[in-house]
């Protein structure tokens, strides 16, 4: 047969090498057990997306119309617990950290490969057991499990919430054992400290912050079991119990926690700034030290949530004292990274525009932070919406605004194709734009006094309700494309060059998808971090139009 | 001036307009900050625009700046934290004199005691321009009591008294909130706070149906439990006598010394073998779960009333006290 066809093989990589599912499922490539985080945390993100889009839906009128004032303390319990637990928490740690960690630092794998492989399983059991208790009728506790009413009072699903939670809690502590290990042990030779990539050092404080915190979590959980299915008395007045001790316990893991969520998120923005501006970043030391110092005083604040909870005045203000410490190495970074921008040759890709968003939004969210750190003021705006539109510009407006941003930084080096970067550009647009409509309302609404978690609320509300709910559907649309086209750029996206941006970082000089073991030989390090000074601006880079 | 913006709380207790400055600042700041960081990026982003033929320039990073950056916020965060922590303290301080209101939140609802006996629910009848305090328990879960045009909100929690204190300064009706999730009702966990002038008030306590005063109540019901057997006010029976303790140090068996305050009185009536008065023996019956809360605040300020109170009641005119905030 002299016509045969000679298939054209494409390079081997760690997409390609083995097909089938037991080669995914039981695999302990630290890239492939990254996407099978990706597939889990993205259906999660939809499931919380969905009971938040009803809170909105709900929040349209003021009267309780929508569903059932039962159904609407579940949902927005479960989608506080679906979004940190299953969907901020692993999201990029698990997923871009996974990937980039053993990358950008020249090793093979993590240090534990089948360790991580067990967390993605311990996560997936755990997400298992949390829509097991969402299908059997759900939990109405909030996701702050506040007792006496959690352990003594809900009729719920608590203990397998609360026991779901228990051993995502341990998924995130194998994650960041392993990162922190593999940090120290395996970085290829000449890659000291001070060359390592921001977003390694992020990473680093966060692996700390989820070894030391995390622990607590499942104590504190485990205790609000015990109290519940054996009365014993821990935090139920009536039995001898302490409910204040349960809140110093539980937001000693969980404010902290909210560092888990940002700091990663920290990590990418610092990367994809020095990238699209060719330069160096700005203060590289500082901005890794204030990442640790962010781990640090993190640990030191967290009864800054309990400020009405009836504590001593005196201790309230140590707390506040310290929570206006914290405010400082997040300021540091913020002011470094516009800084970076200074006399650079800015791109505005996709991940840059994802960038400047993050910015503006976790500018705004810190600066928010200050009202509610200031002791006299949090009194009036603790527990409202205020609170509410906080947090969700530094969790949502932040941190998923650098996952978003990495997701498409690293999405070549991933799938080895272009995303459409069109329409990456105008989803991002999108996001900001929904993300404002939908949160900047809250803060007013908060200050005028409306109560967070409430199921109906008086008519003046209104106005600032709808434009909320609008702005929610905007965002919806604003996630759901990059959902769309990152699948549809599997097949049809071009084909990535090995370093489309021209960006430093040793994960660029591995091939797009990166082979099993990620180089072909160790790399030696010999220059300093983000050499952007030496590296080539590709000149155009081969995006789709 | 921003009373009829209609995107702002209305402003009608003494230490509001406090509240409502620092916001103010803080907004001004926050959007200063907001607008430079902005603008800087704006103008890095298109005048370091990639060009053709033009190279970044690589800077490091520079250790004066990164200390005016560091030291110039961390000052003004300070300024902040002092300004937030001298309008807590005045919030968290109840005035010297204070008239007193007993809250009990239990699921889904408010209930006020007045001393002069008047119950309420979901409703506060309150004199303008008096001193109230507000000494508050929950008879099940954590609720939290939220005034927002009086800019006070303090948690509400089982097994102890938390106390907040306001001084209305514009008579009419505000929302009174529940602020901590406590379960299927929370949202219908709401009433109302109407501030009176004092004619009006006093007409409205005397127009009421109570049966006697707070104390009073308290009095029967201390009969009626048998506390009176041992707790004499003639001669030393087997528990302390209670004439003149209120506010007093105490000194226990085991040698510290409390103060006979509003939470002492309650858990020594509740698991009174917590904390026993040094020279008696722990023979008194437990009470937890036999009385309700408010039997409970009735009890306490029977107790009260045994010492010369320096609280006044709602109703009594203001005993001026030089310590009192305005």
């Amino acid at each position: 047969m002299a016509t045969a066809v000679i298939p054209v093989r494409e390079r081997e990589n760690y997409l390609n090498k083995e097909y089938g599912v037991r080669s995914w499922l039981l695999t302990t490539d630290h890239k492939r057990i990254a996407l099978l985080y990706l597939i889990t945390i993205t259906f999660f993100f939809f499931i919380g997306g969905i009971f938040a889009l009803l809170i909105r839906l709900e929040l349209l009128t003021p009267a309780g119309d929508l569903v059932q004032s039962d159904t609407y303390n579940k949902l927005f319990t479960m989608h506080g617990q679906v979004m940190i637990f299953f969907f901020l928490i692993p999201s990029i740690p698990a997923v871009l950290g996974n990937f980039l960690v053993p990358m950008m630092i020249g090793a093979k794998d993590l240090a534990f490969p089948k360790l991580n492989l067990l967390s993605w399983y311990l996560l997936v059991i755990a997400g298992v057991m949390m829509l097991h208790a969402i299908a059997t009728g759900g939990v109405d506790t909030g996701w702050t499990f506040y007792t006496p009413f959690s352990t003594s009072f809900s009729n719920t699903k608590v203990i397998e919430a609360g026991l779901s939670i228990f051993v995502a809690g341990f998924s995130s502590i194998l994650t960041g054992l392993n990162f922190v290990v593999t940090i120290h042990r395996m970085r290829a030779p000449g890659l000291t400290w001070s060359r390592l990539p921001l977003f390694i050092w992020a990473h680093y404080a966060t692996s700390i912050i989820q070894l030391l915190g995390t622990p607590v979590l499942a104590i504190t959980l485990v205790l609000v079991v015990l109290e519940r299915a054996l009365n014993l008395g821990i935090f139920d007045p009536t039995r001898g119990g302490d409910p204040l001790l349960f809140q110093h316990l539980f937001w000693f893991y969980s404010h902290p926690a909210v560092y888990i969520m940002i700091l990663p998120s920290m990590g990418v923005i610092s990367e994809i700034i020095p990238c699209f501006a060719r330069k160096r970043p700005f203060g590289y030391s500082f901005i890794a030290m204030s990442s640790l110092a962010i781990a640090v005083f993190g640990f030191l604040v967290w009864a800054h949530h309990m400020f009405v909870a009836g504590m001593s005045i005196y201790a309230a203000m140590i707390f506040s004292l310290l929570s206006y410490a914290v405010a400082v190495p997040s300021a540091i970074k913020v002011f470094n990274w516009t800084a970076t921008m200074y006399k650079g040759s800015i791109r505005f890709n996709t991940p840059m525009l994802y960038a400047f968003g993050f910015i503006g939004l976790f500018t705004m969210g810190g600066l928010t932070g200050l009202f509610l750190a200031a002791l006299g003021l949090d009194v009036h705006v603790t527990d409202t919406y205020f609170v509410v539109a906080h947090f969700h510009y530094i969790m949502v407006g932040g941190a998923v605004m650098g996952y978003l941003g990495g997701m498409h930084f690293w999405w070549p080096k991933i799938s080895g194709r272009m995303y459409p970067e069109a329409w990456g550009r105008l989803a991002a647009l999108i996001v900001f734009i929904g993300f404002n409509l939908t949160f900047f309302p809250q803060f007013v609404l908060g200050y005028v006094g409306m109560p967070r978690r409430y199921w109906q609320y008086p008519s003046e509300f209104q106005v600032l309700n709808v434009l909320s709910t609008a702005g929610s559907t905007i965002l919806a649309v604003g996630y759901l494309l990059p959902m769309i086209y990152f699948l549809w750029s599997m097949r049809y996206g071009k084909p990535a060059p090995d370093n489309p941006w021209g960006a430093a970082g040793l994960e660029w000089m591995s091939a797009s998808p990166p082979p099993t073991y990620n180089f072909d030989e160790t790399p030696v390090v010999t220059w300093e971090a983000y050499p952007y000074g030496e590296i080539a601006v590709p000149e155009e880079a081969p995006v789709e139009r | 001036m921003f009373d009829n913006f209609p995107l702002w709380p209305v402003r009608a207790s003494s230490y509001a307009g406090n509240v409502d400055a620092l916001f103010i600042f803080l907004v001004v700041l926050s959007g200063l900050m907001s607008i430079a960081i902005f603008v800087m990026i704006t103008v890095f982003a298109i005048r370091y625009r990639r060009q053709r033929n033009v190279r970044a320039e690589q800077i490091d990073g520079s250790t004066v700046l990164e200390i005016t950056w560091s030291v110039v916020p961390l000052g003004v965060f300070l300024m902040i934290f002092a300004w937030g922590a001298v309008i807590y303290f005045q919030e968290r301080t109840p005035p010297r004199g204070a008239a007193e209101i007993y809250v009990v939140g239990k699921q889904w609802m408010w209930k006020l005691q007045h001393v002069e006996g008047q119950r309420e629910i979901n409703e506060l009848h309150v004199p303008v321009n008096r001193d109230i305090k507000l000494i508050m328990t929950s008879q099940d879960v954590i609720h939290s009591f939220y005034i927002p045009a009086f800019r006070i909100k303090q948690d509400v929690v089982p097994g102890r008294y938390t106390y907040a204190w306001f001084r209305a300064t514009k008579p009419g009706t505000y929302h009174l909130f529940c602020a901590e999730y406590c379960g299927t009702m929370h949202s219908g966990m709401i009433g109302s706070v109407t501030v009176m002038e004092p004619g009006q008030y006093a007409a409205w306590l005397s127009g009421g149906v109570a049966s006697g005063s707070l104390a009073q109540t308290g009095q029967a019901l201390f009969q009626q439990l048998g506390c009176g057997t041992c707790h004499r006010t003639d001669v030393q029976g087997r528990g302390p006598n209670l004439t003149g303790i209120y506010g007093k140090p105490v000194t226990l068996e085991d040698g510290r010394t409390v103060i006979a305050d509003d939470n002492y009185i309650r858990e020594s009536i509740l698991s009174p073998a917590a904390k026993v008065v040094s020279g008696f023996k722990p023979i008194m019956p437990v009470f937890q779960g036999l009385v309700t809360e408010e039997q409970l605040n009735a009890l306490v300020e029977y107790v009260k009333s045994l010492s010369q109170s320096p609280a006044g009641s709602a109703g009594s005119p203001q005993l001026k006290s030089p310590g009192s905030p305005q």
